[in-house]
């Protein structure tokens, strides 16, 4: 078969999938992060143990109470949005008079308290959970074998983001929630309840990174550092994306997803061998760049968009400076 | 009691204290109380007095701590020589995170930074030299200056202790400068400082490098004291953990840090047979820093003798006395 700059194309399709399953994560937990800065101006550094939880959950559920793949799809992010519900009412309102850095290290401390929890409990070698059975096994398209879980997680990943944005956006719910995110003294002032509205979004927010959890649950293994790992690549993806806008967040995830599987593949590293080798200096030149690229390096691709990005445009691609 | 007095009473406990910590406790524990003290009033001279909140402090301590360790075990270097390598390494990475990360303010600040110490890390899990996950393990001690051997305690213990007191004069040095006035000013009012005139960018970014460069030397010493650089030390928890000595001890006071460190590093020492149990205690310790006591043990000690003395409040420094 033929490839494309010396990949096969099963390979770069391979890759481009993984990329589009990290990017629906990334997708889902970056608007989680940016609807709830939007209303409370916090970094909630606790996503990703709450996305653990979600995961966590699921396992626990299905292990001690036999509770399906799709009751936990439901139930997990219920128990753990209200378990963020309950944080944000006992702690986290008390801080939004202060410097929003406090908030970060708040969330941080718990972030280390969950996680230390989940660790004395359960280890960190990690559970594995099944797939569902309808979900079980995939389709060969002839050109490549597509794994049917994993087109599920994209599809369901895509269904509720856009689901989320439509209701922000397009909404009357999601006008109030605008509005609270621009001025939430005079939004209060016309008989709006703002403090429920802040507790429901931060629930809101922690209930999409429990699904998220759920979703992964099947793919990664269910450990208690599969969020904390997760979750700096996802501050990465909020600082290219910036955090103004819904479909921005959007899009930088499953984009930077994309590019994290092309790299994956080594196309971008072979490209640049192909055009710059046979030119003398300009293959030393670009080689710390392809060192860069290459598969090897894959896990720091985020880092490395991220800080060309702060070079060209600092504010972020979809961002505003606030 | 008057804060100049104050000061030298603390000045004093620091000299008694550190001439006479290794006949009271195990010396190589005196030695990590040293160099964590360092590196948190490095931190602090950037979270405290510049108002920069930086998450990936660990990349400067751990970078330092491998290339120390690398060019006195392989190359043969003799120990002050490393160490300079080790710090001179950590200023030059400070330049080139600090020059993207001062691009962004608030909470990108601290993603920005958290993310490319991510990087920073997954470079070191892959880098030959750095031993992967086993570390870099005996690093031989040297002879001091080719005289003194290092491999006694009390020769070593001195040593550190010299090195911790010339950062930590040149961090309070830094502090009481006009340089540390214009960073305090443009902690308190950037716009205002840009308007007096101030290239902000230029100090921001000269802190950071100091901030870095100090740290470096704290990891660099480390390296040497426990003959070992690990994956720990480059970790976004190490990065945390100074976060909270600071936070603890009292952030934008002289000897908060001191404190937190040796009350953090206590913890963690006499604590390590509880396991998981210390990573709960940490985040429990973060959590009520930020609900309770957000001045830290000295700031809320320096608070109590205003109170009692409100006369002590005119004259002397305007900022809290350590």
């Amino acid at each position: 078969m033929t490839g494309i700059f010396g990949i096969s194309i099963q390979g770069l399709l391979g890759q481009l999938l993984v990329g589009l399953l990290n990017g629906s994560f990334y997708a889902i937990l970056s608007l989680g992060l940016a609807i709830i800065f939007g209303l409370l101006n916090i970094i909630n550094f606790a996503h990703g143990a709450q996305y653990m939880m979600g995961a966590f959950l699921a396992w626990i559920g299905m292990r001690y109470f036999g509770v399906t793949y799709w009751w936990a799809l439901l139930l997990s992010p219920l128990l753990v949005g209200a378990f963020g519900m309950l944080l944000e009412r006992s702690m986290l309102k008390r801080l939004y008079k202060l410097d929003h850095l406090y908030g970060l290290l708040l969330t941080f401390g718990l972030a280390l308290i969950i996680e230390g929890l989940f660790r004395y409990r359960f280890g960190i070698s990690g559970e594995s959970y099944p797939v569902t059975e309808l979900l079980e096994g995939g389709k060969n398209l002839g050109f490549m074998f597509l794994p049917k879980y994993r087109v599920w997680v994209v599809v369901a990943s895509l269904v509720i983001c856009f689901v989320t944005w439509y209701v922000i956006e397009r909404t009357k719910l999601g006008s109030y929630l605008r509005a609270g995110t621009e001025n939430p003294q005079l939004l209060q002032a016309f008989g709006v309840n703002v403090p429920l509205m802040i507790t429901l979004t931060y629930g809101y927010g922690v209930a999409l990174a429990a699904f998220a959890g759920v979703l992964a649950a099947p793919i990664f293994n269910v450990n208690p550092v599969m969020g904390s790992n997760l979750i700096i690549a996802v501050f990465a993806v909020v600082v290219v994306g910036g955090m103004g806008s819904i479909m921005g967040s959007i899009v930088t995830g499953l984009g930077l997803g994309l590019i994290e599987g092309i790299v994956k593949s080594g196309m971008i590293a072979n490209l640049l061998s192909s055009t710059f080798d046979s030119v003398p200096v300009a293959g030393s030149i670009v080689y710390p760049i392809k060192l860069l690229f290459s598969p090897e390096a894959s896990a720091v691709t985020i880092f490395v968009i991220m800080a060309i990005v702060l070079l060209v445009r600092p504010a972020g691609l979809f961002g505003r400076e606030r | 009691m008057p804060p100049l007095k104050m000061n030298a009473v603390a000045w004093g406990l620091l000299a008694v204290f550190g001439i006479a910590a290794p006949f009271l406790v195990y010396p190589v524990f005196a030695m990590k109380i040293l160099c964590f003290a360092l590196f948190a009033c490095a931190f602090n001279l950037l979270l405290g007095y510049s108002g920069l909140l930086s998450f990936g402090h660990a990349a400067f301590l751990g970078t330092a701590g491998y290339v120390t360790g690398h060019t006195v075990k392989a190359l043969g270097f003799p120990p002050e020589v490393g160490i300079l390598a080790g710090t001179a390494t950590a200023a030059a990475l400070g330049y080139v995170v600090g020059s993207l990360a001062i691009r962004r303010s608030g909470i990108y600040f601290a993603m920005i930074t958290l993310a490319l110490a991510q990087m920073v890390y997954f470079m070191c899990l892959q880098m030959p030299f750095t031993g992967g996950e086993d570390g870099l393990q005996g690093v031989p001690r040297g002879k001091l200056f080719g005289v003194i051997d290092l491999m006694q305690p009390l020769s070593m213990y001195y040593f550190v202790f010299a090195i911790f007191l010339t950062g930590f004069l040149i961090i309070y040095r830094t502090i009481h400068s006009p340089f540390g006035q214009v960073l305090k000013a443009i902690r308190e009012n950037e716009p205002r400082a840009i308007s007096l005139g101030y290239d902000v960018e230029k100090y921001k970014l000269t802190a950071f490098v100091l901030s870095a460069a100090l740290s470096g030397l704290a990891g660099a010493t480390k390296t040497l004291v426990f003959q070992l650089a690990s994956l720990t030390d480059v970790h976004w928890h190490t990065s945390g953990e100074v976060v909270l000595m600071t936070l603890l001890g009292g952030m934008g006071t002289v000897f908060g840090p001191v404190v937190g460190a040796i009350v953090v590093v206590g913890i963690q020492n006499y604590g390590a047979n509880i396991g998981e149990w210390v990573i709960v205690i940490t985040g429990t310790i973060f959590v009520l820093c930020v609900l309770a006591f957000r001045r830290g043990i000295v700031g809320e000690i320096a608070a109590l003798f205003k109170e009692v003395s409100p006369a002590a409040t005119e004259g002397g420094e305007p900022d809290q006395p350590g």
